[in-house]
């Protein structure tokens, strides 16, 4: 991706080719790191053989077939990640806002909350279905979200984004929590649909989901080129020849799709989004081009990354990677808050 | 509450005319019966609501009964039903209703943000998952729970008010930190739970929610002490927290110590909210909902102090009846007034959006 980047611009001058290559190569191997650490490591020690075997298809025995089942969760762990920082990404660049995040913007929990509703009340059951449904609950909720958080003098301000997101997400907590709870042959699952994790990863929910991420990934990285032109302001980029609305749905679309369909197998996970463009932000520079996919990879190994330490913290039983991800996030979020000059409310 | 504290700038002129005072002075005693309305009719309604909490639910039992179990008689079938489950129950709604009530309005009229309340800013969250760590993870109970929860709750408070510092406090910005904070402590909460797997799910449930659920009189007395020793204090402090809402220069000038006020507040409001966490759980938005609905009452002026717990106390009594038989399925308190409160804050944040500015 990064010898496209031939347009000129302050970051290509500031940051050489070359650097940006090391930086994916590098990134490339901690993610490949990542997932062997995610493979070998659990709750229970497998010895290195057993795992090359495992690996090899080999499920003879107790040890191989654990590593096995590291495998999908591994898999899901890796497009999850992906999907959530390409989105945060895309959602920053559209929103032109610091603190957007799939998460804090509440698009998440309302992904959450439409497929909840759909199995309390009208027997969803098919995996295809929760990502449709997860997908309808994580449009509606962004949209209502950015109108919310439009409303009145100065327009969508980060401030006023970022609180009508967190009120949102509260509020649907709250509501996912009451379907649950009228429904007792329900509630057993249910913890995974307020706080998410990828423990339940099969490669049966990995092929129904991966179509959607692929569609959601493509329109957000097509999308590269508007979001550059957007981040020059609405009037400079129409002036330039975008369509402004179009580049903006286009790219919202992506991230919808790609939030609602992680949400549907996943549950709601927080932070990721938030924090990974910002990071690459401050290595690469500001262009969406590059931005984008450094973001997905970033977003794999961060929550890769994330799934592997809430296993080992918590041997034998195991940490949920939404919560390692809000103890990460949220010191992150906090700084963002405190180092932007958010203008007051 | 925006309305309200434009309206309490009470700058006389220097000289005022008879006229004006006569108009000042019958806006006064105007607002002051009105004041005193709500406050009797709330009252009337928490006896009537804590009356029927009492006589109500799978058994029905007369009032005559009622009345003889809570006089201390024994009466055969519901001196267990009314004595040892309704009763304790619905105290500990009311006095966490005060609690939540008194904790809330004095942080949101403190900060001059209706959105800074405890439970949004992480106050509550920290006070629960304080209280969940005692228990599960050093085996404490009782007073010890109350007392690890109202350290942690106020270690929240201070850590969250120097987070937001950057010349002075902005309520936006101490509104976001807050929620950051208590996503971090939510999740803890939820860890602790998750490895508590003996619990059951509405144990879980205080803790994540708040819930009234299984109340006894070991867990209803430290919160009546609580809101014994604490609330006199707030209530004393009342004219100086009105004065606090013209701005720390203002108030100094009309002879307010600031800092000392602002820690005296903080510390009995935090106390509150944590003895009351402490034994319900974080019944969700309580707090955040009990001053403005308040306020809307009252009207502009004066103390919403008593009003607000008012307010709180009703909101729990009546939520956790609707809760427990309104639905066919039993939900706790704290999911009811969640789906109650929920929609308001996001109402909160369109309105004061659309007013354009400050909260």
């Amino acid at each position: 991706m990064h010898d496209t980047s031939t347009a000129s611009g302050v970051a290509i001058v500031r940051r050489p080719r070359r650097a940006k290559a090391l930086w994916l190569l590098l990134l490339l191997v901690v993610l490949l790191a990542l997932m062997l650490a995610s493979v070998a490591v659990g709750s229970r020690v497998v010895a290195w053989p057993d795992i090359v075997a495992a690996l090899g298809g080999d499920t003879e025995g107790f040890d191989r077939a654990a590593v096995a089942k590291r495998v999908p969760r591994t898999l899901l762990a890796v497009l999850a990640g992906a999907a959530l920082g390409l989105a945060g990404a895309v959602m920053q660049g559209v929103t032109r806002n610091p603190l957007a995040d799939p998460g804090i913007l509440g698009v998440n929990m309302g992904a959450s909350l439409a497929v909840v509703t759909g199995i309390a009340y009208f027997g969803l059951a098919s995996p295809t279905s929760f990502i449709w449904v997860a997908i309808a609950g994580a449009g509606v909720t962004a949209v209502s979200v950015y109108v919310i958080g439009s409303l009145g003098t100065g327009g969508a301000t980060p401030l006023k984004l970022a609180l009508a997101g967190a009120a949102t997400s509260a509020a649907l907590a709250s509501f996912v929590s009451a379907v649950i709870l009228g429904r007792n042959d329900i509630a057993d699952g249910a913890r995974s649909w307020q706080i998410g994790g990828v423990g339940g990863g099969t490669f049966d929910s990995l092929s129904h989901v991966l179509p959607f991420l692929v569609v959601g990934g493509l329109l957000c990285l097509l999308s590269a080129r508007g979001l550059d032109l957007l981040a020059l302001g609405d009037e400079l980029a129409a002036g330039l020849g975008t369509r402004v609305a179009t580049a903006r749905a286009g790219a919202s679309l992506g991230a919808v799709v790609l939030c609602g369909a992680t949400t549907a197998v996943t549950g709601p996970i927080a932070f990721v989004g938030l924090v990974v463009p910002h990071l690459f932000r401050m290595l690469i520079g500001t262009d969406h081009r590059l931005l984008l996919p450094f973001s997905a990879l970033g977003g794999a190994a961060l929550l890769t990354a994330a799934d592997v330490i809430g296993r080992i913290a918590a041997r034998p039983s195991e940490v949920a990677v939404g919560i390692v991800t809000a103890l990460i996030g949220a010191p992150f979020f906090i700084f963002i808050v405190r180092r932007h000059k958010v203008r007051a409310l | 509450m925006s309305g309200s504290v434009t309206k309490t700038t009470q700058t006389p002129p220097a000289v005022p005319a008879a006229g004006a005072v006569d108009t000042v002075s019958r806006g006064r005693h105007r607002r002051g019966r009105r004041r005193l309305a709500v406050v009797v009719v709330l009252s009337v309604l928490i006896v009537a609501a804590f009356a029927v909490t009492l006589m109500f639910g799978r058994t029905f039992h007369p009032p005559a009964d009622v009345v003889r179990v809570v006089l201390g008689q024994d009466v055969p079938g519901a001196s267990f039903t009314v004595g040892r489950l309704r009763l304790p129950r619905a105290a500990l709604a009311v006095v966490a209703g005060l609690c939540f009530g008194l904790g809330g309005v004095t942080f949101q009229t403190m900060l001059r943000n209706p959105l800074a309340s405890p439970d949004i800013i992480g106050i509550s969250a920290g006070a629960g998952a304080a209280a969940t760590f005692a228990i599960v993870v050093l085996s404490l109970e009782g007073a010890g729970v109350s007392v690890f929860a109202i350290v942690v709750g106020l270690a929240v408070a201070v850590l969250v008010y120097l987070l937001a510092y950057r010349n002075g406090v902005s309520g936006g910005r101490l509104v976001l930190i807050g929620i950051g904070i208590a996503a971090m402590l939510e999740s803890v909460t939820a860890h602790i739970l998750d490895r508590a797997a003996e619990w059951d799910l509405q144990e879980a449930l205080r803790w994540l929610t708040g819930s009234l659920n299984g109340t006894t009189w070991d867990e209803v007395v430290p919160v009546v002490i609580a809101v014994a020793v604490l609330a006199p204090v707030l209530l004393s402090r009342a004219g100086d927290l009105e004065t606090l809402r013209l701005g720390d220069d203002t108030a100094s000038a009309l002879g307010v110590r600031v800092d000392r006020t602002r820690l005296v507040l903080i510390v009995t409001a935090v106390g509150l909210i944590a003895f009351a966490t402490a034994a319900a759980g974080p019944i969700a938005f309580v707090a955040f909902l009990s001053g403005p609905i308040a306020a809307r009452l009252v009207g502009p002026g004066g103390s919403l102090l008593v009003p607000a717990a008012l307010v709180g106390a009703l909101l729990v009594l009546v939520a956790d009846f609707a809760g427990q038989f309104l639905f066919g399925v039993r939900y706790p308190v704290g999911v009811v007034t969640g789906v109650l409160g929920a929609p308001y804050l996001v109402y909160l944040i369109v309105r004061t959006h659309r007013a354009g500015g400050s909260l």
